[in-house]
This record gives structure tokens, sequence and C-alpha cells, in this order.
């Protein structure tokens, strides 16, 4: 991190801290122009510092060694293709996954930020899925705060020496059920409701959500349990060299 | 290794059951996007019909929604793009692997040496 860097970044928490005093609200994919303006900036401004962290975070890893390049185009891809797979749920409804959860367990969660950010406006200009009003909100909720709670959630697995794998899976299913929460309390923030303020909203918003969403965050766990296997069957290297296998190459036999 | 397999045959399965079951179980269901079903919700609390105050680029383009079958094109374009990285990495680490084996060649020792701790923020 250079010394701008990180005057910049100082700035940005600066400046997020300060406007997330008055509103802070989110949920999943809010749709374009669901949000009042002044949500959809705090939102975005309040994501910035992760962004610009993010950014240092893929800039040095692939200053560190260039074939960090892979595994981020991996874990960039994986968040392309799970949140692009629409799956019917118990509820009746469809919905999507996040996909970050790969990311975060290999990468860090900053790292992420960016990676969920290009999937998200890659559907809010072309699909009209989400919004490029919503982006802020959005990006934080499914960028941000997943990341980090699957991140948050690996790390604890591994002080609590958890199986790797079902660590793996935990992140992926907390992290993609608390991207939907925080979703439902950004709308519930937005639009209060009349009786029960904004708590009984987000009872209401999660209502809609959280049924949906929880056979999927399983599937997307397996999913991501599915694609750590593959990588540590044949990726060992580059595993290690982002520091999420330790131990040296000759010891490697395939698998763990 | 095969227990690799079969624990990632049995992991692939139950995703697939997973997601295939409600399309059977719930003949009659809509099966509609659950983002639909927030702005629902939002002109339930608010009691009236919320007008979005601003409309997608790509429509404001077209002067239209984007028709369906274009929807469902570009996603899966998104997929295609998905996939397309992730097969072709996988494709080249798995032959890596099957031919360092052939040849018994050990793994390039320069990845190793450029090993530093992740620097997470």
């Amino acid at each position: 991190m250079t010394k701008r860097e990180k005057i910049l970044l100082k700035a940005a928490v600066a400046f997020a801290a300060v406007s997330a005093v008055a509103p802070v609200s989110n949920a999943m994919h809010i749709m374009e122009g669901y949000l009042p303006a002044g949500y959809c900036i705090a939102w975005g401004v309040i994501c910035l510092p992760f962004l610009i962290a993010g950014y240092i975070s893929l800039r040095n890893r692939i200053r560190e060694n260039r074939r960090n390049m892979t595994l981020i185009a991996m874990a960039g891809a994986f968040i392309f293709v799970i949140s692009s797979l629409k799956i019917p749920s118990v509820s009746g409804s469809c919905s999507h996954m996040t996909g970050t959860g790969l990311g975060a367990v290999l990468l860090g969660p900053a790292a992420v930020s960016i990676l969920g950010l290009i999937v998200l406006i890659f559907q809010a200009v072309l699909l009209a899925h989400g919004g490029l009003t919503t982006l802020g909100a959005n990006t934080f909720s499914m960028a941000v705060a997943g990341p980090l709670v699957s991140f948050g959630i690996y790390k604890l697995c591994g002080k609590m020496k958890v199986n790797r794998r079902v660590s793996i899976f935990l992140a992926a299913f907390l992290g993609d059920l608390f991207t939907y929460c925080v979703t439902s309390l950004q709308l519930a923030l937005a639009y209060p409701s009349e009786a029960g303020g904004v708590a009984a909203s987000a009872v209401k918003f999660l209502g809609v959500f959280a049924p949906t969403q929880l056979p999927l965050a399983v599937i997307e766990g397996l999913i991501t349990v599915v694609i750590l296997i593959g990588l540590e069957t044949y990726a060992g290297p580059e595993l290690r060299s982002i520091g999420f296998l330790k131990g040296s190459i000759r010891n490697e036999k395939g698998g763990r | 290794m095969s227990k690799n397999t079969k624990t990632v045959m049995i992991l692939l399965i139950a995703a697939v059951l997973i997601a295939a079951v409600p399309l059977f179980a719930l003949r009659n269901a809509e099966f509609g996007g659950s983002d639909d079903a927030g702005s629902v919700m939002v002109e339930e609390i608010q009691g009236e019909e919320y007008e979005p105050w601003f409309t997608p680029v790509l429509e404001n383009i077209l002067g239209r929604e984007l028709p369906g079958e274009v929807e469902s094109l570009i996603f899966c374009v998104q997929t295609g793009i998905g996939v397309g990285v992730i097969a072709f990495f996988m494709g080249r680490f798995v032959e890596r692997k099957k031919w360092m084996k052939a040849t018994g060649v050990e793994e390039p020792a320069e990845k190793m040496s450029e090993k530093t701790e992740g620097n997470e923020v």
C-alpha cells in the first residue's frame, strides 16, 4: 500500500463513517429506482472504502505473483456463473445465489467486493436486474456484507478446527443468507412499515426472501465445496501462492 | 482421489435435487423472481403503487422492456463467460497434473519462492 493509497483509504473510511451515521439500510438486488436517492448515495459511499481496499488487495496479490490472476479470475467467474442461475425454490418463486463465498474464502472479503461489483454492473446494465441507482446498496449486501460473513465464519471454523469442507460449506451458506438479510434490512430502512417501523418492515421483507433463499444457500454451499475440492486436487501451487493452503509442494499428493 | 470423486458426486446430486424438487412438488407455483416479490412487498407496505423513480438504462435506450428471450440470452452469456473461464483454467490444472505425473517433473519451484502471506484487508 503506497502512501497515497493509504490516505485515499482513510479518507474514504472517514467519508463513509460520516455518511453512515444518518441512514443505514440495505437488501440483495433491489430493483432499479426502488430506493430513494439519498439511500442510493449513502450505500454507495459506504461501499467505497471496501472497494478501494479491494482494489489494493487485488493489485498487491497480482504484484506478489502474477499467477494469482488465475484464481482471482476463477473466483470472479464463479460469481458470474452462480449469480446467473435462477433456481426454483420451495416458496414457489425463483431466486439466484451470490457465489461470493468462494472468493471470500480464497482471497479475503475486500477483493471480492470488486469481483461482485463487476457482476452487479453487468446485470444492472444489460439485464435490468438490480440497477445502477441501487448499485451501491446491492454491492454492499452482495459484495461486502456477505463476503465479510463468509470470511469471518471460515476463519472462526479454522480456529475451532472444524473440518475444512464443513467450514467452507458454512461460510458460503451463511454468507449467502446474510446477503439477503442485509437486503431485507436495506429495504426496510427505506420503507419502514407504518405499524411497526423498520423492524416490522424488515420481518416482512425477510419473509419474502428467506424461505426462497434458504435452499438456494444450501446449494451454494454444496457447489462451493465441490469447486474447492477440485481446486485442492489440481491447483495446489496456486492455492499455496495465495496463502489458502500451507505447506510445501512436495507433500502434495492429490487432495489434502 | 476416488473418495473425492464420490464426495463431489454426492454433493452435486444433492444440489440438483434441492433445485429440482420444488419444481415437481409445487405444480401450481409460478416461480417468478423473488426480486419482484420484494417490489410487491414495497407496494404493500406503502399502501399504494410504487413508481420507480429511475428506469434501467437499457430500457431507456430501447424504449421498452428487454424482451424475455433476449434477457435469457444475456443470462446465458453471463453463465457462458463464467463457465468458460472456470473450465479453461480447470482444464489446464488437470492436464498439468497429468503431465507432471507422467514425466515425473516436480511442480515448478518459482511458484513457491514467491509465497507470501496474503494481505487481507
